[in-house]
């Protein structure tokens, strides 16, 4: 399975994804520059975490408008998997992919540390892996990661199972200290409705080995490539 | 043609910030500020003017110079405040 990572002015976790999906059975990654315009012969897109355009005006605000970004939509509106980490999900946002705003943490803090997740819908693509309840270690390193949207959306992401991942504390308890950047309803990542575009705060590009402290990221990853199977076999 | 684009966070967002410099406000014998919201200000130099380049100015407000799901935005004519 090919995943595309996207490379944005400022983009600075291309390294780590494209590093985190070479250490996967399976998986190869190649990296697209935010001027190509053709996502021709990949399987998914990675769009990786970083600075994009310096974070001028919003995060991610003058990153959706590159060259590529007409593709990724393209492609994401005809059904391919599409995975937005920290910046990613900052700019899938702005570009429309996903629903709501990440803003700025609620301390005013950039916070960089380990954070716990508990996986809340087990049946996406992302998170086939992973049995609901099963809490992940994953890094965060932001500092605009508070989802933000209106009660209307927000009703509807809780209606349509849209949120996957939720910051928990180590009982697997959502409570206020264990939510980072005062996301509404300690949201960490959320999909879309047609559920092939995932954006998430936490890193998993940054966890996919013991030595890091968590290989928890790899089971994303995993699922991406397990629905991506799925997907193949059942249009065999 | 000169423009301003003022962009304020929505009433239904937190605005950290705002509340940080208010508290600040408060602390340097300020008591009376009840609340701060931060925004952006932009001024635009435009070398045409006339309601086509204003409505695609507005058009552009909405797609980059804010994001409607957090902010609001205002768009006036004329120059800088001295």
């Amino acid at each position: 399975m090919k995943f595309a990572v996207i490379q944005f002015p400022g983009s600075n976790c291309d390294q780590d994804c494209l590093a985190a999906l070479r250490g996967l059975d399976g998986a190869q990654g190649e990296y697209v520059w935010h001027k190509e315009t053709s996502l021709e012969g990949c399987d998914a897109i990675v769009v990786p975490g970083g600075f994009s355009y310096g974070d001028y005006l919003r995060c991610g605000a003058i990153a959706r408008f590159s060259p590529i970004m007409a593709s990724v939509v393209e492609k994401a509106r005809a059904g391919m998997l599409v995975i937005g980490i920290c910046n990613g999900f900052q700019i899938l946002c702005e570009a429309g992919l996903l629903p709501g705003a990440l803003v700025r943490n609620r301390s005013l803090r950039f916070v960089c540390e380990m954070a716990t997740m508990r996986v809340e819908v087990a049946n996406s693509p992302f998170t086939i892996g992973c049995a609901e309840g099963t809490l992940l270690r994953l890094p965060v390193a932001h500092g605009e990661g508070c989802f933000f949207a209106d009660k209307k959306t927000l009703g509807e992401l809780n209606a349509n199972r849209q949120v996957l991942l939720r910051y928990a504390d180590a009982n697997g308890k959502i409570v206020p200290e264990a939510n980072p950047n005062g996301s509404l309803e300690n949201i960490a990542g959320i999909c879309n409705r047609e559920r092939n575009v995932f954006g998430l705060m936490p890193h998993p590009d940054r966890a996919c080995e013991e030595r890091l402290g968590s290989a928890d990221g790899a089971m994303i990853f995993r699922s991406m490539m397990q629905a991506f199977a799925d997907a193949r076999t059942r249009a065999a | 043609m000169k423009m301003k684009v003022i962009v304020t966070p929505k009433a239904a967002v937190l605005d950290p910030q705002g509340a940080a410099v208010r508290e600040a406000m408060q602390h340097l014998g300020m008591p009376e500020v009840r609340e701060v919201r931060i925004g952006k200000y932009l001024e635009i130099e435009l070398a045409g003017d006339g309601a086509e380049v204003e409505s695609r100015l507005h058009e552009l407000c909405r797609d980059l110079l804010s994001n409607p799901v957090i902010e609001d935005y205002r768009l006036e004519k004329g120059d800088a405040p001295q």
